[in-house]
């Protein structure tokens, strides 16, 4: 598989790679299958107005898929969480130039904000 | 600069730094580069002041000396595994002797049964040749290997019924190198009187074979797997007794009516001179090459959650094939862009399918999806073997690094607990 330049770039420099502690202000989203090849794990940190102040990800999956859910850390954050959740896959495949054959490695990663999103609003109403 | 161009050579640039380093090459089994004094061979019988002749013409020496050189490398197939040059039929290649084994003995034996026995972890020339006789109305029975990889006799046995005509057993697997039984299937075929192919693209030249005693019918070979050329292989097709089969391509009737086309004078050539050098080699190479292998096992397993797949026993000497496990294979070919290998893990579709080979092994998912086939070969170095280590251990780290698996496996959490959501 021939990989465009910025799915390398982030492949090679994967950033904000990491973990948050469990805490009242961290959501999590763990979205995918090992059957399916590839699981996302992202994790965000939001602060008392509403918005994104720290971004992280573990990704179990193809060059894609990591360069995907790298990507989208670097956009989420500073965002708040209605803007967030404007991020569409289609822009990720855009912007990573991503092969048909990997569209789901966008729509992944569109699916790991929005779970990490409404895990974070979940711990705010209990 | 826009950023389109400014894209654009950073593009080259990188595309320069890669040509000039060039990957070290462990795919051996998907092919081999053809051996230079292969080359040399096959360069006599091609350019206008050579033997390039067409070996069926009869009238003139240009055609005599063609038909020399093909008769000559006939028995130079023959020799390596212990046949009659008479029982060699030139093919392009073991897809198309496959082909025209199982289907041409299908056929033939209509009456007498339309039941096919062979493995799921054939290769899909054997496997799509199967599926095709199933549309054409046959029953073919895929048996599942044992864990190691190989088949179980008893549970092949079993498998077997009065109407079975054709039993098609490949000798070693192309991905995880293990040798199967191929004496004792065959005696059990002998008993039954059910003719008996095996796929030996992946054994000839690495394995010895000595087809004068083994009880086998038919048997595919490819002369680009051992340093000829690629688009030539042959069929050994048995006299004694004869064994019958429907041809597949017709024509000009050459190879007895079997396989109809003009020879390829120069690829037939190049193939019998790989055999003739494999023949003469295959001892001293072989231990050179399970001493390199043993190296990069040795060199990698001691890493965490790693998995031979096959059977280590019964084995070639230039395969290995490892899961590392929590690793994503695509990605890991991707760390390892320095060595040309292949995975199992075939990351090319919306749903992606780990190689079926190894799922026919029983192996779950996420060790399926980390698997790397390294085959070594003629020209695989020592230094190579430790440049590979070294790069494996820096990406195999670097990606559990970033591995939500890895992490979850750390903790003690078992994947299987988890409630995955399938995409
Ligand atoms: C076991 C096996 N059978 C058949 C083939 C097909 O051989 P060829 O490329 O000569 O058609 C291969 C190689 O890909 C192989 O490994």
């Amino acid at each position: 598989m021939a990989y465009g330049e910025k799915v390398l770039d982030h492949y090679e420099n994967p950033r904000n790679v990491g973990s948050f502690e469990n805490a009242n202000n961290v959501g999590t989203g763990m979205v995918g299958a090992p059957a399916c090849g590839d699981v996302m794990k992202l994790q965000i940190k939001v602060n008392d107005n509403g918005v994104i102040e720290d971004a992280v990800f573990k990704t179990y999956g193809c060059g894609s898929a990591i360069a995907s859910s790298s990507l989208l850390t670097e956009w989420v954050k500073g965002k708040t969480l209605a803007e967030a959740r404007q991020i569409k896959n289609t822009q990720i495949a855009e912007e990573l130039a991503l092969p048909p054959v990997k569209i789901h490695c966008s729509v992944l990663a569109e699916d790991a904000i929005n779970a990490a999103i409404a895990d974070y609003q979940k711990k705010q109403t209990i | 600069m826009s950023e389109q161009t400014a894209n654009k050579s950073a593009a080259s640039n990188s595309a320069a730094a890669k040509a000039k380093q060039k990957p070290i090459y462990l795919d051996y089994s998907a092919t081999t580069p053809i051996d230079e004094r292969v080359v040399t061979e096959m360069l006599k019988y091609m350019g206008p002041d050579s033997h390039f002749g067409n070996p069926a013409s009869r009238s003139h020496s240009f055609g005599w000396d063609a038909e020399a050189a093909v008769e000559e490398a006939r028995k130079q197939v023959a020799d390596l595994v212990g046949a009659n040059p008479k029982e060699i039929v030139f093919t392009s290649g073991a897809t198309e002797s496959d082909n025209l084994a199982i289907k041409g003995v299908a056929h033939f034996n209509q009456k007498r049964g339309k039941h096919i026995v062979t493995c799921k972890t054939e290769h899909k020339a054997v496997l799509d040749s199967c599926r095709q006789l199933e549309r054409e109305g046959y029953e073919v029975t895929y048996l599942d290997p044992m864990p190691n990889g190989l088949i179980d006799l008893k549970v092949f046995e079993d498998a077997l019924r009065d109407d079975t005509t054709l039993v098609s057993i490949m000798h070693v697997n192309n991905e995880i190198g293990v040798i199967q039984d191929i004496a004792a299937i065959g005696r059990i075929c002998r008993d039954r009187k059910i003719i008996f192919h095996v796929d030996a693209a992946q054994s000839a030249g690495k394995v010895d074979i000595n087809l004068d005693v083994l009880p086998v019918d038919l048997m595919s070979f490819s002369a680009h797997k051992i340093y000829g050329p690629k688009g030539i292989g042959a069929l050994y097709v048995q006299r004694k007794p004869r064994v019958r089969l429907e041809a597949q391509m017709h024509g000009g009737g050459h190879e007895r009516g079997m396989r109809s086309g003009t020879l390829a004078t120069h690829q037939i050539v190049g193939m019998g001179e790989a055999f003739r050098i494999a023949k003469q080699e295959m001892t001293a190479e072989n231990e050179r090459l399970l001493k390199l292998r043993n190296k990069l096992y040795d060199g990698v397993k001691d890493i965490e959650e790693v998995y031979v797949n096959g059977d280590m026993e019964h084995r070639i000497a230039g395969n290995l094939n490892i899961s590392f496990n929590y690793v994503e294979g695509e990605s890991l070919l991707m760390a390892l862009n320095n060595l040309a290998i292949s995975s199992g893990s075939a990351c090319t579709s919306a749903s992606l399918e780990p190689s079926y080979v190894l799922r026919a092994l029983g192996r779950n998912d996420e060790l399926a999806h980390s698997s790397i086939r390294f085959t070594i070969g003629r020209y695989t170095t020592e230094e190579e073997i430790d440049r590979a280590i070294e790069n494996i251990r820096v990406a195999v780290e670097k990606l559990r690094n970033l591995s939500p698996l890895w992490d979850m496996y750390k903790e003690g959490i078992d994947l299987n607990s988890i409630e995955w959501a399938a995409h």
